[in-house]
């Protein structure tokens, strides 16, 4: 397709037997910022699954930077290119802040036994991390666990950065500090971003475009320059 | 009670530990890692003990047994990654149908062991300088039991380096503590399963060497062996490596000092007894966080 960085089309994901994607088709744009927006359980979680190759899509395509990336094993997809910051954050809770980081250099590289460091970029990103770096991440606070997710996810390298809830459940002062730290992921490395998003005010003041999801569903999408978010608050409230 | 006896039982204790242990560690960290529960564990360390047989047939001296030991390893390291390969990754998620599928591996490669050997076993001598004792107050040490510690303790701090400082050992742990995450930061998460099935089966065939200094090798030496080490896995928390040590070394010393009132078969059931009445009173194994399995 015409020069997006990621595309979908006629993409379907089920639980066991019951279907909660249909026919989603979705064109990221290299170096936007696109929200994913929707009430909960509306299939945002799961769409971003089926790209990251946590869930497994049982209909249509995903191409990443022009390769059909469908059938491609999670590790595949995140050595291609793609990180991912799941709900719920899911930092290693053994794991040391700096070993949480170091397991995210396995997309980099991807092979076993290589020395790479974890990049000093992200300790300039999020500076609490390198305070931090010897503790067990199950003891960190939500908001130090978040931006752990996004440091992990970030020492990959990756080209797409799927965030799903960044600022869920998170102080306020820590929710700027995370997105001052996505403008520079975008507009500084030039990263395309791709976040499921629940607060609109949020998404206006950080995103480029909009998805607006209903039933498992894209039920519509437009630009936060051309759009007000009380225009699409209809698509999103109940 | 003659406390030259208790002493001496201690001691054989803490050798038969040893060698719950090293049967028991494979299961630990296969179970640990994929809830997976290898029914021909004990055919690995039948598979090392021929390997010393025929190592030591091959090249002959005091220092065979030594070679034996990486042989082993190898042997039934490559055994646990056809098995592996061939049939567990290909069963993930159904774990009964896993059981059965490497039970009947089990069948197979001890029928072969009795067509290729014969069924009344092999003898692997141990070399000379593992023939001698140590007198230590007026307890005698056998050399085969010290060297049997010896290599137990190598192996177990060997693994506990492997998981805390190797950049695999962080792979392993990383799997182990959230697979679905593991697999979207970039682990091959199948490569690291393969990893860890090879190394317990190694461990296994290592065991089987140690096995073989102690009596014959037959084509059910795995069997004798299998379970006392699934109730040290079960005992230990199920996958946990402390765990799995303490839980070894608690059933090895209980089956020595039992042994010291009690025939060997009695004392066999009265392990048994032990493990459930344990089990009752504290259902989690010894270390209880699951999700912990290889970390601590
Ligand atoms: N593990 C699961 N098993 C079964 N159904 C699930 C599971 N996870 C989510 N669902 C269902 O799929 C739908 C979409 O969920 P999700 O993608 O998490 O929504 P969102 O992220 O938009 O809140 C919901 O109806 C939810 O109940
Ligand atoms: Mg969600």
């Amino acid at each position: 397709m015409s020069g997006a960085l990621l595309s979908t089309e006629g993409l379907a994901s089920a639980y066991g037997q019951s279907q909660v994607l249909w026919d989603v088709g979705i064109e990221l744009a290299p170096g936007t910022a696109t929200a994913l927006i929707g009430r909960n359980g509306v299939g945002k979680s799961t769409l971003l699954g089926a790209i990251a190759g946590t869930r497994s899509a049982t209909a249509g395509r995903i191409v990443f930077e022009g390769a059909d990336i469908t059938g491609l094993p999670a590790y595949r997809r995140a050595r291609a290119g793609i990180g991912y910051v799941p709900q719920g954050r899911h930092i290693f809770p053994h794991l040391t802040v700096m070993e949480n980081l170091e397991t995210g250099l396995s997309a980099g590289g991807g092979r076993v036994g290589g020395n790479a460091r974890v990049p000093q970029h992200i300790f300039d990103l999020f500076p609490k991390l390198h305070a931090i770096r010897d503790r067990k991440g199950g003891f960190l606070s939500g908001g130090e666990q978040q931006q752990l997710a996004i440091g992990r996810a970030l020492a990959g390298a990756p080209r797409l950065l799927l965030l799903d809830e960044p600022t869920e459940g998170i102080q306020p002062n820590v929710v700027q500090q995370i997105e001052a730290a996505l403008r520079t992921v975008r507009d500084t490395l030039g990263m395309t971003i791709l976040i499921v998003e629940q607060y609109l005010d949020f998404v206006w003041r950080f995103a480029d475009g909009y998805c607006a999801m209903q039933g498992g569903r894209i039920v519509g999408r437009g630009s936060t320059a051309t759009e007000t978010a009380a225009e699409v608050a209809h698509l999103v409230q109940i | 009670m003659d406390s030259l006896l208790f002493l001496t039982q201690l001691f054989n204790g803490v050798s038969v530990a040893s060698l719950y242990l090293l049967a028991a560690l494979g299961l630990a960290l296969s179970f640990g890692l994929m809830r997976v529960i290898n029914m021909a564990h004990g055919e690995m360390l039948m598979l090392g003990g021929y390997l010393a047989y025929l190592t030591l047939i091959v090249v002959p001296g005091p220092l065979a047994i030594l070679i034996a030991i990486p042989v082993a390893f190898a042997g039934a390291a490559l055994m646990g990654g056809v098995v592996q390969t061939a049939l567990i990754s290909r069963l993930a998620q159904r774990p009964l149908d896993t059981l059965l599928a490497t039970w009947g591996v089990s069948l197979i490669l001890q029928q072969a062991a009795r067509d290729i050997f014969g069924a009344i076993g092999v003898e692997v001598r141990a070399p000379d300088w593992l023939g001698g004792g140590m007198a230590v107050g007026g307890v005698n040490l056998p050399s085969t039991r010290l060297f049997i510690i010896a290599v137990t303790i190598a192996v177990l701090a060997g693994i506990a380096l492997l998981l805390k400082r190797s950049r695999i050992g962080l792979l392993v742990r990383a799997v182990n503590q959230d697979r679905m995450m593991a697999g979207a930061v970039g682990i091959d998460v199948r490569r690291v399963d393969l990893m860890v099935f090879c190394l317990g089966s190694g461990i296994a065939g290592l065991a089987g060497v140690v096995l073989a200094l102690l009596g014959p090798v037959t084509p059910n030496v795995g069997q004798s062996y299998i379970i006392p080490a699934f109730l040290v896995v079960v005992m230990g928390g199920l996958g946990s490596l402390v765990g799995t040590t303490v839980a070894a070394l608690i059933l090895g010393l209980f089956s020595a000092l039992a042994q010291i009132f009690v025939d060997v078969s009695m004392a066999q059931v009265l392990l048994l007894l032990f493990v459930i009445l344990f089990l009752q009173a504290r259902p989690q194994g010894v270390i209880a966080i699951r999700s912990r399995a290889l970390d601590a």
